[in-house]
């Protein structure tokens, strides 16, 4: 199990959708620029491109999942938890341009559907889960974990289901019905999640507990406080 | 990240010394052209094949190189090779064994194009360091803010990567090996405290460089130069051919 399992690579998704998906992700990363600039200033490069690091660096950590299998961070939930949807949402777009050109890993026709699915859908998704979750549950160390897990859970299976949607718009034939894929990769990225989700919610947990100020679901941190925003982008 | 220079392999060949931005569109071009291409015209994949194959002799890479760079497109290999015999409908005998032809043919697509995908991404990977490729990027008018925060993500990357590595070597010297998910508690606290450092360090560069007169402008490492005609045509040689293949393919077929 690994997350390069995520990447498309060229060839599965046909070019009119990749292209469609392509002209959304320019979109959403666009507006995700403005609203970043607008709580960070001339803080963000520096602030954004350390966090991206950490999020190539958390992408090179294997965790175990059961005996001999082992799998590792996409990381949609853990930057939305910490850095909050826009800044989360730059950093994950880095990440995936960055395998998709120094990496080859992910299609170069296909950058635009990863982008997509990996940074816009992953951690919108997890920002909505964890924001709401916050809402009800207590803001103690329970609740928190509680609503990281939950997000990123929510994360991986939206990202999928991200997928699902442009294999179904414009995938090549491949000879299997759409609801069988379906089951198997909905299936599938449920186990993945409860992975993603454990690791990330104890990591966010760990940095509450001594910085909660830098956890932006928090809303301690010194970081744009997404409001009306966020609701426009998840409606 | 596999340390911060991404994979490029230092040299001084024609495609290294072409432009990065050339390069770029080129393997735009190229990508665009082999998914275009349709699946039964077999030929024509081999064709492109052969010339990305010319570049990677030409470009001094050499096969086991390569060969060892795309298994990042294992999983889908795997995807691959099972669907001929997931696919339903009419099927073919093989050694004994039913194969669907649908799914043949979409194995084989599968793996063709992301395969010529794969080897187009590694050469210009192989041939562009990364602050000629930021550059590049530039020339091509991708929005000035992410090329800063990527170049920033790739100068750091090494030393968030030596953090992680650091504390795994330390979590195992303490005798922590966890097996099963329950117990990598360690493991995601050692990540959030790579992640305070991480964002510290960014405060800090942040003051050192607002120190310095910084305003939110940043030079890029590499003055973006200019590619002529000369370089232009030499590039788009590869993804002309393989757009010339696609559309010949989709005429005759």
């Amino acid at each position: 199990m690994s997350d390069t399992a995520l990447h498309i690579p060229n060839g599965i998704i046909g070019i009119p959708t990749s292209l469609g998906f392509g002209l959304a992700a320019v979109l959403a990363v666009a507006a995700c620029v403005a609203a970043a600039r607008r709580g960070l200033d001339d803080r963000l490069v520096p602030l954004a491109g350390l966090a991206t690091a950490f999020i190539f660096a958390a992408q090179m950590l294997n965790f175990p999942i059961a005996a001999g299998v082992s799998g590792h961070l996409v990381g949609g939930a853990l930057a939305a938890a910490l850095l909050g949807p826009w800044l989360g949402v730059l950093c994950l777009t880095v990440v995936v341009a960055v395998q998709a050109l120094l990496f080859a890993d992910g299609g170069v026709t296909a950058l635009g559907l990863n982008i997509v699915n990996m940074a816009v859908i992953s951690t919108v998704a997890a920002w909505a889960v964890i924001a709401l979750a916050l809402k009800v549950l207590p803001r103690t160390r329970a609740g928190l974990t509680a609503a990281v897990f939950a997000g990123s859970v929510v994360s991986v299976v939206a990202a999928s289901a991200g997928f699902l949607l442009q294999f179904a718009l414009g995938g090549e034939p491949i000879g299997q019905s759409f609801a069988a894929i379906a089951a198997a990769l909905l299936g599938t990225h449920v186990l993945i999640g409860v992975g993603e989700a454990a690791i990330s919610a104890a990591a966010v947990t760990a940095v509450a507990l001594t910085r909660p100020d830098l956890v932006h679901a928090l809303n301690g941190g010194r970081l744009d406080q997404p409001g009306d925003g966020l609701a426009k982008e998840t409606a | 990240m596999r340390g911060g220079d991404g994979l490029h392999r230092p040299g001084d060949t024609p495609l290294h010394r072409l432009a990065p931005q050339v390069k770029l569109v080129a393997l735009a071009a190229f990508t665009f052209a082999v998914v275009a291409t349709p699946r039964e015209a077999v030929w024509a994949f081999g064709g492109c094949a052969a010339a990305l194959l010319a570049l990677f002799a030409l470009a001094r890479i050499p096969p086991k190189w390569i060969a060892a760079r795309s298994l990042v497109e294992a999983p889908f290999a795997l995807l691959a090779l099972a669907f001929p015999f997931l696919a339903g409908g009419e099927t073919v005998e093989w050694a004994g064994i039913a194969l669907s032809v649908e799914g043949l043919w979409a194995g084989w697509n599968l793996l063709a194009k992301a395969t010529l995908g794969v080897w187009a991404a590694l050469l210009l990977a192989a041939t562009t360091p990364v602050a000629d490729l930021l550059a590049g990027l530039s020339r091509l008018r991708c929005p000035e803010i992410l090329l800063q925060i990527t170049a920033f993500a790739v100068r750091y990357a090494h030393l968030t990567a030596a953090e992680v590595a650091q504390m795994r070597r330390a979590r195992l010297a303490r005798c922590d090996d966890p097996r099963f998910l329950w117990q990598a508690g360690a493991l995601a606290r050692s990540l959030g405290v790579v992640f305070i450092r991480s964002y510290e360090r960014g405060e800090r560069v942040w003051q050192a460089m607002a120190a310095r007169g910084y305003t939110g402008r940043l030079p890029i490492d590499v003055a973006p130069a200019g590619a002529g005609p000369g370089q232009w045509s030499a590039a788009m040689t590869a993804p002309a051919l393989a757009a010339g293949l696609a559309v010949w393919a989709a005429v005759g077929a």
